[in-house]
């Protein structure tokens, strides 16, 4: 769309997304505050009636009388678990479950499939039930035998249809030749009915070559769907590749074998699995993806086997510093990066588990490293390292601090791994946009910034609000004051 | 401007029959298995049955114990069991190797098994195309939520209508589970209110609830006994909704606040109006660098394609290979299927929006083209969403404030941004009584198999009463378009009754999608 930048600010500063935003955040939280503690004022008033009326729960959060609760009560007592016997004692009696609806109408609904009305109004369903010897029914369900079986030879393939759609048991034997087959299959396509479909198909796949179910589906999509879905559903995976092949759909061939190494647990034989898939008609993308999922788990073991030694061991400081909560097998390749640069930062580029090594193996862009290696350094606490990250040197010798993701981004992770006031400002400083800025200034105390910057706009009024906010006979308080007396600043208000 | 009850308005059917009759026939298929059974359930099936049948009634047709069914050894010493399954492959499997197990032990037992449902569902067949209904609408399925039950929904996934609300909720050291219907007196009046009007009700209910029991304080013998014995309940009830949804509220709030909420509804509604992309698509990369979450990304990248008619090249490329980095290599095949059902495809040449654009009004001009031309059906897998959102007004332009304390159209449950395709569809063909002077947009969407029934017939009731009206999703819907029909029947004056296959969220439509189970 072609809209200018003075259209764009404009929009980003609609109201229609003041409409709702957060912005009054402190105030609707501090809203739901007041409304909870009037709530809870009154919790001690209501706790200490009698509660018979209210519906009873057990310790895991179930209604008491509800088929979960009753589930977990079983569970509970065929173990020896501790919480069984508690919830066993703790329990008082069975207590029917709140929400079920006493049926007040005058006859319930199994008495009419009883064959007989019963008048007047029934207390609960279940008394009605226990009173009766006769054997109730419900619809559809009751026929007589009789109709279990196959005696008719004439039904036609709609009648076949037709009875597969109610659940009737039939027998499609009667459907020798090809051409009824086919018929049948029809049929149940043009009713829409999957179920049959599918019940259709699997006879057909049980009395059919392979080649002719084949030749034949390739015709029929809806069928094809079917039997796709069907051979997934049941595992049937030769079968699967076998239909692919003949249908020469070789990317879905492809997707479907690589498919199978999720079900392949030892990392060793998934990594061989893996490499039969390198070959596969897969696009050309797609192959550059599968090389490097081979070669990613490749590496994994490599590096698992290696720092499992290191760290039973017991020599190396950062891994008795901080044990490692899981292996990297089978992780995506950021995480790899993130353990990489957590444990093997200062590594080599020649060594496997250097996090040089994975960028160039992988071609991992800058953001993506930075990003990462930022997250990990920060949470060591490594200051010096995450300096060193974003400097760089210019061809005068001169430091410079530069980085590829937006130093806002670079303050928000500093903040969440808890970085000191000195360090968090030195970023804040760097972000460019002046109300990102002052923003994040604002929020994260940093207050020579705030107070730099005030300056810097020369915005009187907003320095003098954030006057306020610091401690009293504080140095920022004190720098403030001399600002704001200083008679060289031009305040614009 | 909402209709008055009228007393010759037809009366809403009775829905505790249907519940009825499920029981009735669950209680029919215990007894074909007299005698003293236990009971395995799949996990999926345990919710909804607590619905219709409790555990004493269970007991009363000789269910013995209750288990569920999952990967280990069944501990039943019971000589008849019974399961209550899903017809699925996995289910029949656990169940055949338990009675071998059976059968090497040299143990008899009788079995039974009871399907539930006897059919699938429509909703499993994402690949029909029979499923006209649940293939037009993915754009609203993507988008966040703000209508309060859709938020509860989005974040702590309702399940047949009850919900799991954990320690942090119900601010003790137990979770709660909750049923969240008309019942709840307090969820009723905020279940379809825009989240930011939640709070301002609950903190008043809470003000009124403190002022009601204040008044006990000045009362004598006489009036406290009344107090106890009338109002007393009924206030504890309230205080006890209140505090688990002032809980939710708060636990909602926490979350939103730490995803950075406010960034993701911009870039959402950014989309659907189909500006400042390259910024959208940057922040889709972010999200994608951080590892925010791998569902959240690919809702967002799916909300791009479908809105700009899939990702150019160089995008698709590039965010698919961060994605892969970022989450895992084995999303190859969750791009795949993704692509398959047309949620997340990459532009063709030639399919660029104005290419599209130029392509379909041409269509739409030409009127001899009654049928379904090659080059529209090229564009069948294709979505058309910025046509069909220009030509219905899914994007409501606004001078001035959208007032979300007073909203004036449906798009308020989605802040003003945008109105639901189903819900604008519906309130057409009310208005309309047909489908006249739609055609054009019935093109768009694709549905060549759409038949018209002939509506004029039912409606000699005159134009002011209040019609009711069913309105039937295949493939599932929001609670979000829940609360924006209810809007329109408020407005309008009709009374919706809603069936669905399924009801969804973004987060379920991605899982469903995705090949790898986390």
């Amino acid at each position: 769309m072609n809209r200018t930048k003075g259209d764009e600010e404009e929009y980003w500063n609609s109201s229609k997304f003041k409409a709702f935003t957060f912005d009054d955040e402190d105030d609707e939280l501090s809203q739901l505050k007041e409304s909870k503690r009037a709530v809870n004022s009154l919790r001690d008033f209501v706790d200490d009636e009698d509660d018979d009326d209210l519906e009873r729960v057990s310790w895991s959060g179930e209604p008491v009388g509800s088929i979960s609760w009753s589930i977990k009560e079983t569970a509970g007592n065929s173990g020896s678990s501790q919480e069984g016997r508690e919830q066993l004692k703790s329990r008082n009696s069975f207590s029917t479950y709140a929400q079920l609806p006493k049926p007040t109408s005058t006859y319930s609904l199994s008495s009419f499939f009883r064959g007989r009305t019963r008048p007047g109004s029934f207390q609960s369903l279940s008394d009605a039930l226990s009173d009766v010897p006769a054997k109730s029914y419900a619809p559809e369900l009751g026929r007589p035998k009789g109709e279990y079986r196959d005696y008719s030879n004439d039904w036609s393939p709609s009648d076949t249809v037709w009875r597969l759609r109610k659940g009737k048991v039939c027998s499609l034997e009667r459907f020798r030749s090809l051409q009824d087959k086919l018929r049948l299959l029809e049929e149940a396509v043009s009713v829409h009915d999957g179920n049959v479909i599918t019940a259709v198909l699997i006879f057909l796949k049980r009395t059919l070559s392979k080649e002719i179910l084949f030749r034949e589906l390739e015709v029929r999509q809806v069928a094809l769907r079917h039997l796709i879905h069907f051979l997934k559903e049941i595992g049937d995976q030769k079968l699967l590749l076998d239909l692919f092949r003949f249908l020469d759909r070789t990317e879905e061939l492809a997707l479907s074998h690589y498919c199978e190494h999720l079900n392949i647990q030892d990392p060793e034989k998934r990594k061989e699995f893996l490499k039969t898939c390198i070959g596969l008609p897969f696009s050309a993308e797609d192959s550059a993806h599968i090389q490097d999922h081979y070669t990613l788990l490749e590496r994994q073991i490599i590096i698992e086997a290696n720092d499992r030694h290191l760290e039973s061991a017991g020599q190396t400081e950062i891994f008795r510093k901080h044990p490692r909560k899981a292996s990297i097998l089978n992780m995506p390749l950021v995480t790899t990066l993130f353990y990489s640069c957590f444990y093997h930062y200062t590594e080599a580029e020649g060594t496997f588990s250097s996090p040089v090594n994975l960028k160039k193996t992988f071609k991992i862009p800058d953001k993506q490293y930075v990003l990462t290696a930022l997250a990990a350094r920060a949470k060591l606490r490594a200051w010096h390292d995450v300096d060193a990250l974003f400097t760089t040197k210019n061809w005068l010798g001169y430091t410079k601090k530069r980085a590829p993701i937006g130093f806002h981004r670079v303050v928000e992770i500093l903040h969440k791994n808890s970085a000191p006031v000195q360090i968090l400002q030195e970023y804040v400083n760097l972000v460019e946009d002046v109300d990102t800025k002052l923003n994040l200034a604002t929020k994260f105390k940093c207050h020579d910034v705030v107070i730099d910057t005030c300056r810097d706009l020369k915005d009187r009024q907003q320095l003098l609000a954030y006057r306020s906010k610091v401690d009293k006979g504080s140095a920022e308080e004190e720098k403030i004051d001399a600002i704001l007396n200083s008679s060289q600043i031009r305040w614009k208000n | 401007m909402a209709f008055p009850h009228r007393p010759d308005a037809p009366e809403l059917p009775d829905f505790s029959m249907l519940k009825r009759l499920a029981r009735d026939q669950l209680i029919y298929l215990l007894e074909q298995l007299p005698g003293k059974k236990d009971l395995f359930i799949e996990a999926d099936l345990m919710s909804p049955l607590d619905r219709i049948a409790n555990v004493s009634i269970l007991k009363q047709h000789e269910v013995d114990k209750l288990y569920k069914v999952e990967n280990k050894p069944a501990l039943s010493s019971n000589e008849q069991l019974c399961f209550l399954v899903r017809p699925r492959i996995k289910n029949m499997r656990y169940i055949a190797s338990l009675v071998n197990a059976d059968k090497l032990a040299g143990r008899t037992r009788k079995y039974k098994v009871i399907f539930s449902p006897q059919k699938f569902h429509a909703c499993e067949m994402v690949l029909e195309e029979e499923g006209v209904y649940g293939d037009v609408d993915f754009v609203t399925a993507l988008c966040s939520q703000v209508v309060y039950e859709g938020l509860v929904d989005d974040t702590f996934r309702i399940k047949c209508g009850s919900v799991d609300f954990g320690p942090e909720v119900t601010s003790s050291d137990r979770s709660l589970k909750v049923l969240l219907n008309a019942e709840d007196k307090v969820f009723n009046e905020i279940r379809n209110e825009h989240f930011s009007n939640v709070f301002g009700f609950l903190s008043q209910k809470a003000r009124n609830l403190q002022a009601q029991y204040d008044r006990r304080r000045g009362m004598d013998i006489k009036q406290m006994k009344n107090f106890v014995s009338q109002e007393l309940k009924g206030l504890k009830q309230e205080h006890r909704l209140l505090s688990v949804h002032i809980g939710a509220c708060e636990s909602i709030m926490k979350k939103k606040t730490k995803q950075d909420f406010q960034e993701l509804i911009k870039t959402e509604h950014a989309l659907l109006e189909g500006f400042n992309i390259r910024e959208s698509t940057s922040y889709i990369e972010e999200h994608i660098d951080r590892q925010v979450s791998p569902i959240e990304s690919l809702r967002l990248m799916c909300l791009l394609s479908l809105t700009e008619n899939g990702l150019i090249p160089k995008d698709y490329r590039s965010l698919k290979t961060q994605y892969l980095q970022s989450y895992g290599p084995e999303h190859l095949l969750t791009f795949s299927n993704l692509r398959r059902a047309g949620l997340l495809t990459e532009q063709a040449p030639g399919d660029t929006l104005t290419a599209v654009e130029s392509k379909v009004s041409k269509l739409v001009t030409d009127k001899a083209a009654g049928k379904i031309t090659d080059a529209f059906s090229s564009l069948a897998k294709r979505s058309n969403f910025r046509a069909i959102s220009k030509k219905l007004n899914l994007i409501p332009r606004v001078d001035g404030e959208y007032d979300l304390k007073v909203p004036r159209d449906m798009a308020y449950v989605f802040s003003g941004a945008y109105v639901p395709l189903s819900c604008r569809l519906i309130e057409q063909v009310l208005e309309r009584r047909s489908w006249q002077g739609l055609d054009e947009v019935v093109r768009l969407l694709n549905c060549s198999e759409l038949a018209f029934t002939d509506m004029t017939k039912e409606d000699k009731a005159s134009s002011e009463s209040l019609r009711l009206i069913l309105v039937v999703f295949l493939g599932g819907c929001t609670f979000s378009e829940i609360s924006a029909l209810r809007f329109l029947g408020r407005e309008k004056g009709y009374r919706f009754i809603f069936l669905t296959t399924a009801v969804t969220n973004s987060a379920r439509l991605m899982e469903a999608m995705s090949e790898v189970k986390a």
